[in-house]
């Protein structure tokens, strides 16, 4: 029993590792399709179907090219930032709930890669290292701009991730709860926490962008006075690392923006299309089938704030750097615990009243 | 002088609230991006798809022959003279006995070499013939080549094909002018080109 649970548990893991390796590869394509459609162009359309054989090309490109240490470089910092990068990335999908449930022969497989009670912390720490690969690839390169770049991004990373938190907490507060699981479980149907916490979500996807160094807040990278930000002194694949994992952790925001604000798999109708299945096709067939079809709400949600994240960037311009910072400790801050007042405030005397007027 | 009437006067004057809270600027931004994200692209697929460049555009070269098929290269030389980039190669040879049905003149080009590395396209060979033999096209590009036996071109490739012949509107630049001056007054709507200069 025990062997099954864990080959189980790997056989998740190792999809939902792969579905974000895919979800990255094909992000790097979409990006370029979607600055191109922005700009009245096509974008890629040589390789493959309109492009679709773009990300392999890419690959193979990077893979090709002189894999290059500069003579003063600290080689294995240089080598472990890209790596740390991309591991941080990847480590943070595990807790996310891509479904609910899939039963075979009366065992229920739950679609989540480790159902953790305190999954968004996880997630928090984890999101919180991507730093470090920055940083030390950033100082590894014995480079003023790289290092300039990964000071950006240290401090913007440390700045927004306060608020982010904050924003956080209010969510918490109304879930009572720090696993993913539970959160999502508790937005069943439309009882998404986005009618509750509008101005929550706001800082938090706000926040988000600034951690995963999307335009508007890509001032790490900002090649018009850092040449090409941290990875100035990079080639070859362990560029591609960083540009990957940078993808990775869009991936990640967005599904857990959908998580935490767009209840996850929940969508509106849910239960009746539950019952109408589980009526047609028998509990086991029927339940698969309607977690098959939540699993394809979240993705849908996930894919439209990955899409979010390149309609801004193709958008919006470059924040200065004192804006940033202006922007991050004296509005998204005080806002966020604002927020925390108002949400503990409506929690301790609007809910027991509404609750008593419903019924 | 105004340029445009877009243009806005610059100042720093404190921001309101509502444009520092910058939500609502990036909503007008983000819907702008979106009407241009489902709007018609501008691109033309290029190989595959080729744009009218034209009637003034300098492709490909071509030695022009008369009604009857003959060559109206004389040999003369001018156009290797008159070319910046000198690519032009002309070897002169007498016609013979027998050989009118295919040169014009007494004299023609034996051998007519053109230098596609060197030639930068610009046209004089065109006007300083005098027997009107050597145009650019203005219909057809130099194909890209990779092979270095494929950079110098000969007559078999110069020569006008008599089954396929090039065809203008206008085939001087005084010709082209008052033809353009015809069609903005609507004195002629529709021109045939023809193949003899």
């Amino acid at each position: 029993m025990d062997l099954i649970e864990f080959l189980v548990k790997t056989a998740t893991i190792f999809v939902v590792f792969v579905l974000t390796l895919v979800i990255a590869m094909y992000s790097t394509w979409a990006e370029r399709k979607v600055a191109g459609f922005i700009q009245d162009r096509e974008g890629p359309n040589r390789a493959g179907w309109g492009g679709l054989l773009q990300p392999l090309a890419d690959a193979g490109k990077m893979f090709f090219k002189e894999d290059f240490i500069p003579a003063l470089a600290n080689k294995w910092l240089f080598i472990a930032g890209p790596s740390l990068a991309m591991l941080t990335a990847l480590l943070a999908s595990a807790v996310i709930p891509f479904g609910s449930t899939f039963k075979i022969n009366g065992h229920e497989v739950v679609l989540q890669g480790v159902e953790s009670n305190i999954g968004i912390l996880y997630v928090f720490g984890v999101v919180a290292l991507g730093v470090y690969g920055i940083m030390i690839g950033g100082w590894a390169s014995n480079n003023k701009f790289s290092l300039l770049g990964a000071i950006r991004a240290a401090s913007q990373n440390i700045s927004y991730e306060v608020a982010m938190g904050l924003s956080l907490i209010a969510i918490l507060m109304m879930s009572s709860s720090l696993s993913l699981g539970e959160i999502v479980a508790q937005q069943h149907g439309a009882n998404w926490n986005i009618f509750y916490q509008p101005l929550g979500f706001i800082i938090f996807i706000t926040c988000s962008f600034a951690e995963c160094n999307r335009v508007p807040f890509d001032l790490p990278e900002c090649e018009t006075e850092l040449v090409g930000g941290y990875h100035t002194e990079y080639g070859s694949m362990k560029l591609g690392f960083y540009l990957f994992a940078e993808y990775i952790n869009m991936f990640i925001s967005s599904a857990i923006i959908s998580v935490l604000y767009f209840g996850g798999y929940n969508y509106p109708g849910m239960d009746w299309v539950y019952s109408q299945l589980t009526q047609a096709l028998g509990s086991e067939t029927g339940h698969n089938i309607a977690t098959l079809i939540g699993t394809a709400v979240f993705f849908g949600k996930a894919i439209f704030f990955i899409f979010f994240y390149m309609w801004v960037r193709w958008t919006i311009p470059r924040f200065r750097y004192d804006q940033l910072m202006n922007l991050g400790w004296k509005k998204l801050i005080p806002l966020a615990i604002f927020n925390i007042i108002i949400t503990g405030a409506a929690v301790l005397f609007l809910k027991p009243v509404i609750t008593a007027w419903l019924n | 002088m105004q340029l445009t009437n877009r243009s806005k006067q610059v100042s720093n004057k404190e921001m309101t609230l509502m444009e520092r809270a910058y939500l609502p600027a990036i909503a007008t931004g983000l819907a702008i991006t979106i009407k241009h994200f489902f709007s018609k692209k501008v691109t033309i697929q290029y190989p595959e798809v080729k744009r009218y460049l034209g009637p003034v555009f300098r492709g490909r070269h071509i030695l022009k022959r008369d009604e009857d098929g003959r060559e109206r290269c004389t040999a003369c030389g001018l156009c290797a003279v008159a070319c910046p980039a000198e690519a032009i190669q002309i070897v002169a040879a007498e016609r013979e006995k027998g050989e009118e049905k295919l040169y014009r003149e007494e004299k023609y080009a034996a051998v007519y070499e053109v230098n596609m590395l060197r030639c930068i396209f610009c046209g004089l060979c065109e006007e300083a013939c005098p027997k009107q033999a050597v145009y650019l096209r203005h219909d057809e590009f130099i194909p890209v080549f990779t092979e270095r036996d494929q950079v110098i071109w000969g007559k078999d490739l110069l020569v006008e094909d008599m089954t396929n012949r090039y065809t203008r509107e206008a085939w001087t630049k005084e010709e082209a002018h008052a033809l353009d001056a015809k069609r903005a007054s609507g004195e002629v709507t529709n021109v045939v080109p023809r193949a003899i200069p």
